[in-house]
């Protein structure tokens, strides 16, 4: 005899299995939403879900702020210097962080110091990641010869240490501060052409790659359309650590004296002074740029997850 | 000997609580093979990950039921007290054999580690066992599989591996949750074929989780039908595929295409046949 | 010379050559091993295998997905062998394809209600305007909701995403579709349905159909005639009702054997 149990459920629809690899965790199936707010504010939702992430994007708005309110916000001029007060340390009068080895004010020099550490951080990847997006799409979807031959281009570029690279073309361009920035861009090409390449690859072999060609797309269609927003976003994720690094490279060209020209406030110059007089026991000249230039880079760090999170479908649910 | 009473579980997720097994009472009796049927989203699979303790997500939780393996709550239990049970007295064969293996070890290594597990036998000894074992699941050439790695064996042999290492302490029952759907249909019936010889040797019980009726037919003396997280229908095999009483359980069966069509089915034109869908009443 | 056969293939050969080193001639995988079949008009034609039988890489190579070593294909009677350009991609306009696994078939960073009448905009058959409400048409059609346009394919379950590939499918109002187990993945409640609407539109739009699968009750229920592929060739074909109740080789006869039924009630 059989037991039949229960009465069955009001509404009607059907269980059913997605069509996922037989990998998938038990458990329930995502509702469906039935008005949408806009992508944007999903994403926006879904970022700042990272708890790490969302601080670290406020830092860094912060530091944004500070830039572009330096002439406002900075209490003395950075670039001079009262001789007969070098040296003094935290709070001393009307100086706040104290003075370094030139009686220059540290706090305005850190305050002016944002535009630099900002820019030489940030442009150079906003140059490049379209550049880099190009060469990663084709290479990677048409492989063949064009595709070897650029990969093989970047591969010398590859075997250069950023870092020695950097220096070099900065010594070649001559110092400057946009000279520093070009050097950058170009040390930073292989890079990210790199991840865009690899990523392009995956991508392609995809079912859905197919299904364009199969529904009579093109390939600039292929990879604009169809590969491009896949590529895009581990791209961006990748440029956003690359800004961290940026910071500590620039602030370690300047540092080496490469570039940035005194007594232009920088935060790498700055720490590079305080070098000098560390020795001597004056450690604040040194530790406060270097813990803005730990700052700022962590929190670029920090912002890929979120960034990662903001642009993933999946994660935008209401 | 298995024994589920009142088992309720519940997922936390963002959106809220889903109440993805509902009031789920069934047996597995001494050296009895049941299947447990179920769509997606039924609980089968819930249900069964919970008698192990495998529900692998903090966000799921047992609201209330108890799970009794031979009279002791198993729900009751620490994890280090339910590591005892997992191998020793419940084995588990899981759907897909690729996350049951580890790409990076020869087979023979993952099996002899397994045997040695429970019993207490020297590498040489738990070698021999092995090789038996392999045998046992009807694998050819043992010696040169327990050699091989994961991705050189086939979809059948790698679960024939993954069936070898569930039995390797001798368990007095086995959880087989799918473990056939990603195989081609010669390649089903020899597993199949072969957990029905292990429980006709061994003794050993089986709960079958699976979506096809026809896997019922095959090898089941009793079924429970889950639905929503309810159990909708059980009985004996044989009742139920020839009488279900539940009409869920009737659209399951005859919702499916067939090969085998009696008369008046096979006179209807190709063109008109239509499928029977299940309608809410 | 008109004839009703829509689809002809002829010894249709596919052999994938193993890259690296030396190249080794006998080290080539012979996937598809000169085969020919026909398919008339408005027919359901199955192409059973298992894994590695083939099937696949056949049907890949009708849709000009998959380079023909040697063979030939002609469709309504054009030759459409390793067709290239706009031949290719006019060919495309009449022959289309439902893939088994929709979720992946569609790009995940793009709605797809867009990527559902992307064939219209591809082949300039309509204007923008025009090709949105033909979308709409569709996919209620299909048995789904306007709502769903601007959706993502991560948001739809498994049978709604098939029913997403199946109107993407019609856009272009074809003459022929492939499917490749358009209901492996689904639950069987929802295959029902699935199965269901494919008749029906077949019935409607009189297509012709290549159903490739391992799921012999599906092509009994399907299919008027049907060829069962091993190792690259086919071990027997004919008519559905023979094949699979009088069959003659032994490959069909083992999965025959391998089909688990419950009796009929």
């Amino acid at each position: 005899m059989n037991t039949v149990t229960g009465t069955p459920p009001a509404v009607d629809s059907a269980g059913e299995r997605t069509a996922a690899t037989p990998a998938q965790k038990t458990g329930p199936q995502p509702a469906e939403s039935t008005t949408r707010p806009s992508r944007l504010l999903l994403a926006l939702r879904a970022f700042m879900r990272d708890r790490m992430a969302a601080v670290a994007a406020g830092i860094l708005i912060l530091t944004i702020a500070v830039a572009l309110f330096a002439p406002i916000l900075s209490p003395y001029d950075p670039t001079i210097g009262d001789s007969e007060r070098r040296l003094e340390g935290l709070g001393s009068a009307g100086h706040l962080l104290g003075l370094d080895g030139q009686g220059r004010d540290i706090l305005s020099r850190l305050i002016w110091g944002t535009r630099y550490s900002l820019s030489v951080a940030v442009f150079p990847v906003l140059i490049v990641l379209p550049i880099a997006l190009l060469i990663g799409l084709i290479a990677g979807y048409l492989k063949g010869r064009v595709g070897a031959t650029l990969m093989r281009l970047l591969d010398v570029l590859f075997a250069f240490p950023l870092v020695l690279l950097a220096i070099a073309l900065a010594a070649v361009l001559g110092a400057g501060f946009g000279n520093v920035m070009l050097a950058i861009s170009i040390s930073l090409i292989p890079y990210l052409a790199r991840v865009a390449y690899t990523s392009t690859v995956q991508e392609s072999s995809r079912e859905y790659v197919e299904a364009a060609r199969a529904g009579g797309a093109r390939t600039p269609e292929i990879l604009f359309k169809e590969l491009l927003p896949n590529v895009v976003s581990p791209l961006l994720v990748y440029a956003t650590t690359l800004c961290g690094l940026m910071v500590v490279l620039a602030a370690g060209l300047s540092f080496l004296g490469v570039g940035i020209i005194p007594p232009t406030p920088d935060w790498g110059i700055m720490t590079a002074d305080g070098a000098s007089v560390l020795l001597e026991g004056y450690a604040h000249v040194a530790t406060i740029p270097g813990f803005a230039i730990l700052v700022v880079a962590l929190s670029f760090n920090l912002l890929g997850d979120g960034v990662r999170d903001a642009l993933d479908p999946r994660k935008q649910t209401t | 000997m298995l024994e589920i009473k009142h088992l309720s579980v519940d997922f936390h997720t963002d959106g809220g609580v889903v109440h993805a097994v509902k009031d789920v009472s069934t047996t597995v009796g001494e050296g009895e093979i049941r299947g447990l049927v179920g769509e997606s989203g039924s609980g089968k699979s819930v249900t069964s990950m919970t008698i192990l303790g495998l529900l692998g997500t903090r966000r799921a939780k047992v609201s209330s039921g108890e799970i009794l393996l031979n009279g002791t709550n198993l729900l009751k239990m620490s994890q280090k007290e339910l590591v005892k049970i997992r191998g020793r007295q419940i084995g588990l064969v899981s759907q897909n054999a690729l996350s049951a293996l580890d790409p990076s070890f020869t087979i023979g290594s993952q099996m002899i580690e397994v045997i040695r597990l429970h019993q207490k036998l020297s590498k040489s000894d738990a070698y021999e066992e092995a090789v038996r074992s392999l045998e046992r699941v009807g694998m050819p050439d043992p010696p040169q599989k327990l050699r091989a790695y994961q991705h050189q064996l086939s979809g059948g042999q790698r679960q024939r591996v993954v069936i070898a290492m569930a039995l390797a302490a001798r368990p007095k029952l086995l959880l087989a949750d799918e473990p056939t759907t990603a195989l081609d249909a010669t390649v089903q019936k020899q597993i199949l074929d072969l957990l029905l010889e292990i429980n006709r040797d061994l003794g050993t019980a089986i709960l079958m989780v699976t979506h096809d009726f026809g896997v019922v037919s095959h090898m089941c003396d009793s079924v429970t039908v889950m639905r929503k997280g309810r159990v909708v229908e059980q009985g004996s095999a044989d009742q139920v595929l020839k009488a279900p009483e539940h009409p869920y359980t009737q659209s399951l069966i005859s919702s499916v295409p067939k090969l085998h069509l009696d008369d008046t089915a096979r006179t209807v034109p190709r063109a008109e046949r239509r499928l029977h869908v299940f309608q809410e009443a | 010379m008109p004839s009703d056969k829509f689809l002809e293939v002829i010894d249709l050969r596919k052999v994938f050559s193993v890259s690296g080193g030396f190249r080794n001639k006998s080290a080539d995988v012979v996937a598809v091993d000169d085969i020919s079949f026909s398919i008339r008009k408005g027919e359901t034609w199955g192409l059973i295998g298992e894994s590695g039988s083939g099937k696949t890489t056949t049907g890949r190579m009708i849709l000009g997905l998959e380079h023909v070593t040697s063979g030939h294909i002609v469709v309504d009677g054009h030759e459409t062998t390793n067709l290239t350009g706009e031949r290719m991609r006019k060919m495309r306009q009449k022959v289309q394809v439902v893939f088994q696994d929709s979720g992946s078939a569609f790009n995940p960073r793009l709605p797809v209600g867009p990527q559902v009448g992307a064939p219209l905009r591809r082949f300039k058959l309509c204007d923008a305007k025009e090709a949105t409400r033909r979308v709409l048409e569709l996919l209620e059609k299909v048995g789904l909701d306007e709502s769903h346009y601007d959706r993502y394919i991560h948001e739809f379950s498994g049978g709604q995403r098939q029913r997403l590939g199946i109107a993407r499918a019609l856009t272009t109002d074809p003459e022929f579709l492939v499917l490749d187990e358009p209901t492996a993945a689904l639950d069987v409640s929802v295959q029902a349905q699935v199965l269901n609407l494919l008749k029906d539109i077949q019935e409607e739009r009189d297509l012709t159909m290549l159903l490739i699968t391992h799921h012999l009750a599906l092509v009994e229920h399907m299919c008027a005639s049907a060829g069962v592929l091993y190792n690259g060739r086919f071990a027997e074909q004919g008519p559905v009702d023979q094949l699979l109740h009088n069959p003659q080789s032994e490959v069909t006869k083992k999965l025959l054997d391998a089909v688990l039924e419950p009796k009929a009630a």
